[in-house]
C-alpha cells in the first residue's frame, strides 16, 4: 500500500516546458486515498451523558481547539457522522437508545469511550451503569481517566485517526465482513 | 428548635407519637402509620404549626428491624422557618403508606421514587409507576437485599464481553 502521491518508480512524469514536472496530476490507490481523506475529516457525533461533557467541551473549545486535528464538526445527526464519542455514564436504561443511535450510523463508523464509565463502567458498580459501552456496541478506542484531561482526549483522537489513516477495520467492520465489504 | 411544634402534635394525637427526639436542634417525631395523615394535615394546616413547605420525603431500609421500613418526611414552616422530621415505620409484610399527594402535589413524584427504589406502595396515590427505572425493572434495588452486583439490561449484552465478576461474598452483619 503506498501513500498519497506515491509515484510509480518505474514510469516518468510526463514533463512541460522546460522540463518541469507538469503539475494536475496525482497517482495512488483509492483505499490509501479513501483512508487518507476519512482521516482527516472525522465528522463526530458526541453523545454526551454525564460530566465527561465538560471536558469534551473545553477540548472542543478553543483552547485546545480540536479542530487542528481534522476533528472540527459535530453533527447532530448520526447518519452524517463517522465517529461516535460516548461520553460519561450509560445506563441501562439509556443503552437502547445509545445502541439504536449506533445502528443509524452510516458504515464505515468507529466509536470511541470517552472517560472511564464508557470504557467500563466506572465507580458505578451498580444495579443500574452499563458496564461499558463496548458490551453493547463495538468500541475504538478507550480514553481512560475521570474525566480525561485534553491531552488524553487528544491523544486518543490522534491514535483512531491513525488506525483510521493505516487503513484499519473497524470494529464493527471486523464484526461485520459481509457488510463492511458492502460499504467498501 | 421546634419543642413546640412536638408539643402541639403531642396535645393533639396523644396516642399517635410512638417516639420523639432531637438532634443539634433538629426534632423528629416517630408517628403511628394510622396516625400519619392526619398528623401531617394537622400540621401543614393548622395555624399554630403551619409547617406548609414540603422539603423532602424518602425511606430507609433496616433489614433487622421490625418495622422494617421508615418512610422520613422532612417539613418546614416558611414563616417562623422551624423545621420538623416526621417518620413512620412501614412493616415489610404490608408495606404501604397513606400518599401525601392530595395535601401536596410535589408529593407526587417523591412517593414514586420511594416506591421505586423501596417498593413502598402509597396507598391512594393518583399514578403509582416507577419514576427512575425502567417498567422492566424486578425488584427494588435499594432495598439492602438487592444483590449488589445483579443488572438487568435490556439490550443483549456482546459474548466477548469480560464475564460478571463472581457475587461478592456476604458478609455476617
Ligand atoms: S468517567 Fe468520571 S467524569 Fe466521566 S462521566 Fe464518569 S464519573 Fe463523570
Amino acid at each position: 500500500m503506498g501513500g498519497v502521491g506515491d509515484r510509480p518508480p518505474a514510469s516518468e512524469p510526463p514533463r512541460g516546458p522546460g522540463g518541469a514536472p507538469q503539475a494536475g496530476w496525482l497517482t495512488t490507490k483509492l483505499d490509501p486515498l479513501l483512508a487518507w481523506s476519512r482521516r482527516w475529516s472525522v465528522f463526530q457525533y458526541p453523545y454526551v451523558t454525564a460530566c465527561c461533557a465538560m471536558e469534551f467541551m473545553s477540548t472542543m473549545c478553543s483552547h485546545f481547539d480540536m479542530s487542528r486535528f481534522g476533528a472540527e464538526i459535530p453533527r447532530w445527526s448520526p447518519r452524517q457522522s463517522d465517529v461516535l464519542w460516548v461520553v460519561g455514564t450509560i445506563v441501562h436504561k439509556q443503552a437502547p437508545a445509545l445502541k439504536r443511535v449506533y445502528e443509524q450510523m452510516c458504515e464505515p463508523k468507529w466509536v470511541v469511550a470517552f472517560g472511564t464509565c464508557a470504557s467500563v463502567g466506572g465507580f458505578y458498580d451498580n444495579y443500574s451503569v452499563l458496564q461499558g459501552i463496548d458490551k453493547i456496541i463495538p468500541c475504538d478506542v478507550y480514553i481512560p481517566g475521570c474525566p480525561p484531561r485534553p491531552e488524553a482526549v487528544l491523544e486518543g483522537l490522534m491514535l483512531l485517526q491513525e488506525k483510521i489513516g493505516r487503513g484499519e477495520l473497524s470494529r464493527w467492520q471486523q464484526e461485520h465482513p459481509a457488510a463492511a465489504r458492502r460499504a467498501g | 428548635m421546634s419543642q413546640r411544634i412536638v408539643d402541639l402534635v403531642r396535645a393533639r394525637f396523644p396516642q399517635a407519637v410512638l417516639e420523639t427526639h432531637a438532634f443539634r436542634g433538629d426534632d423528629t417525631i416517630v408517628v403511628r402509620r394510622e396516625d400519619y395523615l392526619e398528623v401531617v394535615r394537622f400540621l401543614k394546616d393548622s395555624p399554630g404549626t403551619a409547617m406548609d413547605f414540603f422539603v423532602d420525603l424518602t425511606c430507609v431500609d433496616w433489614p433487622e428491624r421490625k418495622p422494617r421500613f421508615d418512610v422520613v418526611l422532612h417539613l418546614k414552616a416558611w414563616r417562623s422557618s422551624e423545621r420538623l422530621r416526621v417518620k413512620v415505620g412501614i412493616p415489610e409484610d404490608d408495606c404501604s403508606c397513606p400518599t401525601l399527594s392530595g395535601l401536596w402535589p410535589a408529593a407526587n413524584w417523591f412517593e414514586r421514587e420511594a416506591f421505586d427504589m423501596y417498593g413502598v406502595k402509597f396507598v391512594g396515590h393518583p399514578d403509582l409507576r416507577r419514576i427512575l427505572l425502567y417498567d422492566e425493572f424486578q425488584g427494588y434495588p435499594l432495598r439492602k437485599d438487592y444483590p449488589k452486583d445483579r443488572r438487568q439490561p435490556l439490550v443483549p449484552m456482546c459474548d466477548d464481553a469480560p464475564p460478571q465478576p463472581p457475587p461478592f461474598p456476604e458478609r455476617p452483619h
